[in-house]
């Protein structure tokens, strides 16, 4: 049972510690002031969820803290979905990412909160939750923009919602892990909700005047098991760097 | 060596009230919300916080805070634990301490309401923030994302002052 705890713990952390790092790769870069900052806030937002996350599983692996998930595991123990750890592309890309993964993170917390069977998980998703939904409104808001604005940028988000696609359908793959969450109250049947999530993202691409990628395509599988891209490798030498090369390293 | 018996529940919590949030200085953390209890268990002083943000960098220095003002106290023994019972809200802050932001230029947060509608954008619902240094209510949303996790960005249209509001959540 705790096992299947940790599992869920984690799956959802590494999505959002490797999202995060991505987003906050823009920090400085963003196209404008306003959005430098918007990008750096969600950063922060994303990597707080995964530290109260990893801090939770710390406690009930008996490691030391969360830094042990984040800084001392190597890409295959990494359990997110590789959507995530695509390099940051340019802000078309990094937007529709956004919006799509926003968009299932509001779907499934909004279910796991309703029957999740442990307090201190369900405290933490309700705080996360909040925060979901202006991320969710931050990136839906950008895809209309975008999509519906000048020549260049329809042309970019759709070729970022085009390249994203295949990768998409991880976000509702199921396993063995997921079946033994489910059965003990830790997880929700993430295939219940992807109609909504269907029409969510349909309805934004159709207001954005865009066009909705074809679901019958080939879609990538097998990060949750460690299958991951080249990219998370290269993510993690930079993110993982300080800490392994200075482990003692501290903020004076 | 034990918590001096003498030290009650009260004292720990005006204690707290000297360790002020490194983000907004004019507020301790005890009126941002931030404490939620303190406990007194086998002589060791137990401060329960929650953080406002999940991402909000000074959650860690508003811990080691508290911790040096205990240790500054004279308390040995204690614990600081983060809590996640209760989401932190906006709500919880006192009309003394929103008074105290709009003093301090910051437009301080309303009372929530329900979201329902939060994927429709900020622009149109319209929402009318006050100015804190001219009261205008001809102000307009310019971010709503600004220095903080807590703050968006505002325009007064009046006194042409750019100003922070703080965030209901």
């Amino acid at each position: 049972r705790q096992d299947a705890l940790t599992e869920v713990l984690l799956r959802l952390a590494d999505d959002r510690l490797i999202h995060g790092h991505r987003l906050s790769e823009w920090t400085g870069h963003g196209p404008e002031l306003e959005e430098d900052l918007a990008l750096a806030n969600v950063a922060l937002d994303m990597i707080g969820h995964a530290a109260s996350l990893y801090s939770y599983a710390a406690e009930l692996e008996g490691k030391e803290d969360e830094d042990f998930y984040a800084y001392f595991r190597d890409d295959i123990e990494f359990k997110n979905i590789a959507m995530v750890e695509l390099p940051r592309g340019d802000f078309a890309f990094t937007i529709a990412r956004q919006f799509l993964f926003s968009a299932f993170s509001y779907h499934l917390y909004k279910y796991l909160i309703e029957i999740v069977d442990d307090e201190q998980l369900k405290g933490m998703l309700q705080k996360h939750f909040k925060e979901i939904k202006y991320h969710l409104r931050h990136s839906r808001e950008w895809v209309l923009r975008l999509g519906d604005g000048t020549e260049e940028s329809h042309l970019r988000i759709q070729n970022a919602f085009d390249e994203i696609w295949m990768y998409t359908g991880e976000m509702f793959d199921q396993d063995e892990t997921d079946r033994a969450a489910i059965k003990h109250h830790f997880f929700v049947d993430v295939s219940s909700f992807k109609k909504e999530w269907d029409k969510l993202v349909s309805e934004t691409l159709e207001e954005a005047t865009l066009t909705v990628p074809d679901d019958d395509q080939y879609m990538y599988s097998g990060s949750r098991q460690g299958r991951h891209t080249e990219h998370l490798g290269h993510l993690l030498a930079q993110m993982q760097f300080l800490r392994r090369s200075y482990p003692d390293a501290e903020w004076k | 060596m034990k918590t001096d018996p003498i030290t009650s529940k009260e004292e720990i919590w005006s204690y707290l009230e000297g360790v002020i949030d490194p983000e907004i200085p004019v507020l301790n953390v005890v009126e941002m919300g931030i404490v939620r209890n303190v406990e007194i268990e086998d002589d060791q002083v137990i401060v329960k916080i929650t953080p406002t943000y999940s991402g909000c960098p000074a959650m860690n220095a508003i811990e080691l805070e508290i911790k040096k003002k205990l240790r500054e106290k004279g308390i040995e023994s204690f614990r600081v634990v983060t809590d996640f019972k209760e989401s932190w809200t906006t709500d919880w802050m006192t009309d003394h301490a929103k008074n105290k932001l709009r003093e301090y230029g910051i437009a301080p947060p309303e009372k929530t309401e329900p979201d329902d509608n939060f994927l429709t954008s900020l622009k149109e619902t319209q929402k009318i923030v006050p100015c804190p240094y001219c009261n205008s209510l001809e102000t307009n949303l310019r971010s709503e994302f600004g220095s903080t996790a807590c703050k968006s960005l505002y325009y007064c249209n009046e006194c042409h002052q750019p100003f922070e509001h703080f965030k209901c959540i």
